[in-house]
């Protein structure tokens, strides 16, 4: 073989790989992000329908019930930011560090019912970490509630 | 008193990194003797003032001395012994201590080890490494401190975080950072070889074991955090592709590039610029993952509460070594061109290609781990990369590095055919198809087209490693094959058990969360868990409940497992699986809350098989990075230059 063509082999092989990659990266990342969103942003229709995402807030003190079925566990409770809530259904055991009034997130997605579907919960392994887009979500829900206020507009 | 002693040391530790980085390095560039001279001294005091400073911090922990700030936070009186002593790396200063000491040990090791390379090479080697401890102990003391003292005293500390009181934890940090901090070795003879501008096969044989060695430990410690994840945060999973395991694991894909890498430069002469960026890629990689994990930038479930001024300063270090690293690579590359000739179809194409295969798999990963923070960055949305991108993009990829392990090592240097590859391994593609297609249909509960692939690819390197090992045996016996031939050998079957393990437990695994009520039983993959009800439990620093569950299997007793739920004192519950650990499957059972007052438990069951392969795969591959580490020419070699050496003097 040349010299010539030894290095366009070389080449074609290399890039070969490097487009087969880019290819799948491309794919991967397009089908598999998902986006965080506050109860605020999901009350106000922000959040995609019929897509994961990522849902984020404090659960609401006494919003915590089962609703167990036959061997299923089942838990309901209610994901908020101070400002909105959204009420959220999952199967399954939940996290060590769950906890009314701590934060969370819960991957998921709306149900026809309004209620949040969710496929995982995620509560922080470290009790005084609070995950960073929750605390900016409240902290936005704050805001929010606030300039409510001072505008004399309710909920 | 001890807490300053160990304070003190530290800071002179900083001070004689900093000579050790200057002098020799100087010295070896103006052809100063006498500075040149200080590289070894100066490395082996620094290593003497990190284990004071190191065993300062373990007294104060042993001792319960509450008013050390670190050791209030993280340690109690009641917590045993073990973990009083692992709790000196429990948190983010010691394990930076840590860190900081596994450098100087590193350092240490290379001025005993290396006795036979030139005084200045070993001096651009030391003074390198010194540079990078430098700015790692002005990291340590200037934001980190681990001996600030808290007054008053408090009467009892916080505890040790639960999930880190275990075994696993004892030993995963330190492997992991001897892994991560070894390859600062092959970085800093990198380094060292372009500032002396010589670059050839000697530097490549003095790298290879280096790299092969902190590999290993990379190896375990990347295993042993799989596994303590896997039993002790209760879920059973083994890899989550959580940002902080994929900070280790990229330094690990870019080591097994590097250590292929620099096996061609050492027997070949070629690749060398290649080698050369690769270490350098490979220690930035290391050095990104401690940012990654230190700075708290990323939501995982190892980051701590973030200190902006930390993450700041891992950053800027960050760039200063990748920066001026790749100045000199530019200033100095051309001149390590190798002119070394191969043709498309030979052994050095396939490690090209592994090697190519292995930095996109690297950079993907990077680019999913950190894709949510450049996003953010934006402030284009807050995203999250989940496994199935991970998974996209790793599986496919693997597999033609799989099929090149058959192919490669079976392949002629230089120059080879097709055609003669073919005759070598058709006996292990026809078993490999054979093999791999009937496993699924006659071990497992059902076929599935992935689980023939996988099977395929892990019975492919079986049987082309046996051929390889045939190959070398040849006209020797099995007793010829050097220890370098045997790692080969040993690295590419646990490759081969890896896949098995991962490829069976992704598949044919079964789970299911239930409620039990003493009494009720449930079936999952054939075995039956009778759920007997809980009794409490009393623990040195914890109390809890423990389950009792029953197993048969076709009404013949299997096991009795005592999943744990824990209290501790600390305020945090922990969950404890019970795990029936065998070769070709575990059961595994974990509590997770009381829901009634009859005595219901919400409990977790998983039928996992094959998932030990997972492990025992990385065992092995590490056992062969020991042999290859261990070859008799490393130290031949360490033996005949010592005397050429000698004999030069004389």
């Amino acid at each position: 073989m040349k010299a010539r063509h030894k290095r366009f082999a070389f080449l074609l092989v290399g890039l070969s790989v490097l487009g087969v990659a880019a290819w799948l990266v491309f794919q991967a990342l397009g089908n598999n992000l998902s986006y965080f969103f506050s109860p605020t942003e999901v009350v106000e229709g922000k959040a995609p329908e019929g897509h994961v995402f990522r849902l984020g807030g404090l659960v609401q003190p006494g919003s915590f019930r089962r609703e167990d079925k036959g061997q299923a566990v089942v838990a309901r409770f209610v994901v908020t930011d101070n400002h909105q809530s959204v009420e959220v259904r999952y199967s399954g055991i939940l996290p060590d560090l769950f906890q009314e009034g701590q934060g969370v997130i819960a991957q998921g997605r709306m149900g026809p019912d309004g209620v949040f579907m969710a496929d995982e919960v995620l509560a922080k392994h470290d009790e005084n970490y609070m995950p960073p887009e929750v605390a900016a979500a409240l902290e936005e829900g704050h805001r929010k509630g606030v300039a409510n206020m001072a505008t004399g507009g309710g909920q | 008193m001890i807490p300053e002693i160990g304070h003190f040391a530290l800071i002179l530790a900083l001070v004689i990194a900093l000579v050790q980085g200057v002098f020799p390095i100087l010295g070896a560039h103006r052809g100063y003797a006498s500075w040149v001279a200080l590289a070894k001294p100066a490395a082996q005091l620094q290593f003497l003032m990190l284990l004071v400073s190191f065993a300062c911090l373990t007294w104060a922990f042993l001792q319960s001395d509450f008013s050390v700030l670190y050791v209030a936070e993280n340690s109690n009186t009641r917590l045993p012994q073990i973990f009083k002593f692992s709790a000196v790396w429990g948190a983010h200063e010691g394990s930076l201590l840590l860190w900081a000491l596994i450098l100087s040990a590193w350092t240490a090791a290379v001025t005993v080890f290396g006795r036979s390379l030139s005084p200045l090479m070993m001096a651009r080697v030391v003074g390198v490494l010194g540079l990078v401890a430098t700015g790692f102990l002005a990291f340590l003391i200037f934001t980190s401190n681990p001996f600030e003292r808290l007054l008053p005293a408090v009467a009892e500390g916080r505890d040790l975080n639960p999930l880190l009181q275990d075994i696993g934890l004892v030993m995963h940090p330190p492997m992991l950072y001897m892994g991560y901090v070894g390859f600062a070795i092959p970085f800093a003879f990198a380094i060292a070889a372009m500032l002396g501008g010589r670059l050839d096969a000697a530097w490549a044989r003095w790298s290879r074991p280096w790299t092969q060695i902190a590999w290993v430990f990379l190896t375990l410690g990347i295993a042993l955090g799989s596994w303590w994840a896997y039993y002790e945060l209760g879920w059973g999973g083994w890899w989550f592709w959580d940002p902080v395991e994929n900070a280790s694991f990229m330094p690990w894909l870019a080591g097994t590039a590097l250590m292929h890498s620099l096996a061609v430069t050492e027997k070949r002469g070629a690749f060398k610029a290649w080698t050369v960026l690769l270490a350098i890629f490979t220690f930035s990689l290391s050095l990104l993952g401690t940012f990654l994990v230190r700075s708290g930038v990323l939501t995982s479930v190892h980051a701590f509460a973030a200190d902006p001024s930390r993450g700041l300063f891992i950053l800027l270090f960050l760039a200063v070594v990748v920066g001026s690293s790749l100045m000199l690579y530019a200033a100095r590359a051309s001149k390590v061109r190798s002119h070394v000739r191969f043709e498309l179809v030979s052994r050095e194409t396939a490690l090209l290609l592994n090697n190519v295969i292995l930095v996109v798999t690297t950079v993907s990963i990077l680019l999913g781990t950190l894709y949510p923070l450049i996003i953010d960055a934006l402030g284009a949305g807050k995203i999250s990369v989940g496994p199935p991108y991970f998974n996209a993009v790793f599986i496919p990829l693997t597999v033609p590095l799989a099929i090149l392990i058959g192919v490669g090592s079976l392949a002629r240097w230089k120059r080879d055919s097709f055609a003669n590859i073919w005759v070598k391994v058709r006996v292990a593609f026809v078993a490999s198809l054979v093999f791999g297609i009937l496993f699924p249909l006659v071990a497992m509960q059902h076929f599935s087209w992935q689980a023939a692939l996988g099977m395929v690819l892990a019975f492919w390197v079986f049987f082309s490693s046996l051929k390889v090992m045939k190959e070398y045996a040849r006209g020797r016996g099995i007793g010829g094959l050097s220890l370098s031939q045997w790692g080969m050998t040993f690295g590419h079957l646990g490759v081969a058990v890896f896949i098995t393990g991962i490829t069976l437990t992704s598949i044919y695994s079964s789970e299911k969360d239930v409620r039990l009520v003493p009494g009720d039983s449930f079936s999952l993959g054939g075995y039956e868990f009778l759920f007997k009800g809980t009794t409490h439990l009393q623990g040195p620093n914890y109390q809890g409940d423990r389950g009792e569950i029953v197993i048969t299997r076709e009404g013949e007793p299997v096991t009795v497992l005592y999943p744990e739920k824990r209290n501790y004192l600390s305020g945090m519950p922990m969950t404890e699986a019970g795990i029936d650990a065998g070769l070709t499957r575990d059961l595994f059972v974990a509590l997770g809350e009381p829901l009634d007052d009859q005595g219901a438990w919400a409990v977790r069951i998983y039928h996992k098989p094959f998932v030990r392969w997972i492990w025992l795969g990385a065992l092995i591959m590490a056992l062969g990075g020991v042999c290859s580490a261990a070859d008799k020419r490393y130290r031949l070699l360490a033996r005949r230059e010592r005397e050429a050496l000698a004999g030069g003097v004389a």
